[in-house]
């Protein structure tokens, strides 16, 4: 890995974004999160790693509140975007998911045309009055998920007939096009190969220009590739946090340093 | 684990290739005849399949051909309107009896132009013509009151006998035992034949026609019945395929997980086992004598039937629900879509083939329903067509199946054929159902 390049890497510090206090979370009685507390920044793109099973993916999926869609899923602890609590009773999750948008990790496009994909998401929130506006949209984002080049020409062909990596990348337009300002990510190029996982990372760099971006992924070099800060989750427990270069190079902790020298998980 | 057996070498260590050990040939051999009891399950199966279909269709194909007579009938003015305005409604006061002669004077007219000699007397003759041949002269002229004083062409019926005879039911050897019918009517019949003036053809009265009497089979038809299974169809669907996909889609996507919706599920699991006769009880007890509604009427057994078709449209609605993969649920409300912008704008399109296919065959199952129309009063003896929806809903009407086990409890051997031509009629729009079925299945279905 090489390190200069790591710890060269501009960490300019933005405003926060997301901040986890306390963050407990209980799938019936297991303790998936133990009291994580974690501030993500804007502006910036904020990879969570560790072994399988340990929760990042559960955490992910607490900031836009995927999880009250599993029952015996109970989230505990505050979780404030922009300083207001998502758990507040006056939260709506269908808005705040409208304000953080998510990429899964098996792409999952639409069994619709590329076109509907990407409006789907400004058709049900109203953000275009016309047809006109909405070409603009659907444009705008695909270029951003720099797919529009490959399929301007067939946008009414299905969403499900593109490639593994375009459908990806296509999954990501259309969680662009909503207009959020928080991207999750929830190891978005596992079901990928090395070209459309570099396709996707370019992307991932572009985005953090508006987004707020936070990754989660098991491959380590795409961490540091990819990401300012790096979160490393251990049994449900977030060991430690900081700036990317510092976690690969000086990792504080032994169970970090032991993961990221593969000698775990 | 102290213990330290030795290991026990497998046998087929140093083993060649070329020839298999024990425990493989073994192992082929019982593959070999669990291929060869799939086998001769699949030709049991389609054996029993084709000895019923050829059975209905010898017994059954020959109730779509019909025997008929040429006869040209004079119908004297002063016998039939006396008054002589020709007012239906006065020409109405001469019942059957009266056109009776008729008949039987056009029969011996017609044998006599046609230059056929005959030893039987009149009333043998017009014996050899459908009773049911009166009240169709008779309507006839009612509906058409300027034929009266003319002397018109009329096809009738020939009589269930003689019918039997061109269908080889009956030949001169059982004729001699039977009081219905004489040998010599049935020489004459060959006589007419030869003369152009009595024909065996294609049979739409069996589709059309009400139901006919005990003595009349030649002139019973399905037209009741179809109608009054097609208003039940059309019940079954209005009502069971809304309320049943409505409380899939809340009991999949929306109902919480607790003991009442456990219980709720056992219960729908379980009423799609309860015996159909069931339902015809409680349809009897709740709809006729509580509600009030009609007997007989297909608006009863529509209800019946949509109460019985409700488990089976439920349980195929949901496995259908559930066959959609969670990501696209996620996908939706990933964008911040509500649950039920995912359910209508997602879940259910693609979902749609399952449903289609649940409720057709949930349809077929009611169509072919017997029990539960029994205790509701549609095996009674309807001749009058029940009119247009909604209206008609509340007439008495019969249905297929019924029809079936109605007309296999008559005397007349005649009724068995009718019963088969009911079968192959019924077995035809299940078939048709099915391949809608199929067909829907295809044109909606989407990969993912």
């Amino acid at each position: 890995m090489n390190d200069m390049r790591l710890t060269e890497r501009a960490t300019q510090m933005h405003d926060t974004k997301i901040a986890a206090r306390g963050v407990d979370v209980f799938y019936g009685d297991t303790h998936a999160i133990k009291s994580v507390d974690v501030e993500i920044a804007d502006k910036t793109v904020t990879a969570f790693i560790g072994p399988s099973g340990c929760g990042k993916s559960t955490f992910l999926r607490c900031i836009n509140r995927m999880n009250d869609t599993i029952p015996i899923a109970r989230v505990e602890g505050e979780i404030l975007i922009d300083g207001e609590d998502i758990h507040d009773p006056r939260v709506d999750p269908v808005q705040l998911r409208a304000k953080v948008g998510m990429v899964f990790q098996k792409p999952n496009p639409f069994p619709k045309s590329i076109y509907d994909n990407v409006a789907y998401g400004p058709r049900i929130h109203g953000l275009s009055r016309n047809k006109a506006d909405l070409d603009v949209i659907v444009e705008d984002a695909l270029r951003k998920a720099a797919l529009w080049d490959e399929v301007k020409d067939r946008l009414a062909a299905p969403g499900t007939g593109l490639s593994g990596g375009q459908q990806q990348r296509l999954c990501i337009a259309r969680a662009v096009a909503t207009g959020p300002e928080i991207l999750l990510m929830d190891e978005p190029c596992s079901a990928l190969d090395p070209i459309a996982t570099d396709q996707v990372e370019n992307l991932i760099h572009e985005l953090r220009r508006n987004f707020s971006v936070v990754i989660v992924t098991h491959s380590m070099s795409q961490a540091s590739r990819v990401s300012q800060r790096t979160a490393y989750f251990h049994l449900g427990e977030l060991v430690e946090f900081g700036d990317t270069g510092d976690i690969f190079t000086n990792p504080r902790d032994q169970r970090t340093e032991n993961y990221i020298t593969g000698r775990i998980g | 684990m102290t213990d330290t057996a030795p290991v026990p070498v497998p046998e087929r260590r140093n083993g060649s290739l070329m020839t298999s050990d024990r425990r493989t040939a073994r192992r082929n051999a019982a593959e070999k005849r669990f291929r060869l009891y799939g086998l001769a399950a699949i030709g049991v199966a389609a054996t029993a399949l084709v000895i019923l279909l050829a059975s209905i269709l010898a017994g059954g194909l020959s109730a779509f051909q019909q025997t008929t007579i040429q006869l040209q009938v004079e119908l004297p003015a002063e016998r039939l309107d006396p008054e002589g305005n020709r007012i239906p409604v006065e020409m109405a006061s001469v019942t059957t009896f009266g056109y009776a002669p008729l008949l039987r004077d056009a029969m011996v007219a017609t044998l006599a132009d046609a230059g056929i000699e005959t030893d039987l007397d009149a009333s043998d003759l017009a014996d050899m013509v459908s009773d049911e041949s009166v009240a169709q002269l008779r309507n006839y002229v009612l509906a058409n009151p300027e034929v009266v004083g003319s002397t018109i062409p009329v096809e009738v019926l020939a009589s269930g006998r003689i019918d039997g005879y061109y269908k080889g039911r009956v030949t001169a050897l059982t004729a001699e035992l039977d009081r219905n019918v004489d040998p010599a009517q049935l020489v004459l019949a060959d006589a007419l034949k030869d003369a152009g003036l009595l024909e065996t053809g294609f049979n739409w009265r069996f589709l059309t026609w009400p139901d006919a009497s005990d003595t009349r089979p030649e002139a019973a038809g399905l037209g009741v019945a179809i109608l009054g299974s097609l208003y039940m169809m059309l019940i079954v669907l209005c009502l069971a395929l809304p309320i049943g996909v409505a409380a899939s889609i809340y009991l999949e996507e929306f109902a919480p997980q607790n003991r009442l919706t456990d219980i709720i599920e056992v219960n729908i699991s379980n009423l799609a086992a309860v015996p159909s006769i069931v339902f015809g009880i409680l349809g009897l007890a709740i709809f006729i004598n509580w509600v009030g509604l009609p007997q007989s009427a297909p608006i009863v057994g529509g209800l019946v039937l949509t109460l019985m078709t409700l488990p089976t449209i439920i349980i195929a609605t949901r496995a259908a629900l559930k066959a959609v993969p969670p990501s696209i649920r996620d996908a939706a409300l990933g964008l911040g879509a509500s649950r039920m912008q995912a359910v209508f704008h997602h879940v259910l399109p693609l979902a749609m083939p399952g449903i289609l296919t649940g409720t057709i065959i949930g349809l077929a199952q009611a169509l072919g329903e017997t029990a539960p129309l029994l205790l509701i009063g549609m095996v009674a003896f309807v001749r009058e067509y029940p009119d247009a929806p909604p209206e008609g809903l509340f007439d008495p009407a019969s249905a297929l199946p019924v029809q079936v086990f109605n007309w296999t409890q008559r005397s007349d051997p005649a009724f068995v054929e009718r019963a088969s031509g009911a079968i192959i009629v019924l077995l035809l729009f299940l078939f048709l159902m099915n391949l809608t079925a199929i067909f829907l299945r295809r044109r909606f279905e989407r990969r993912w």
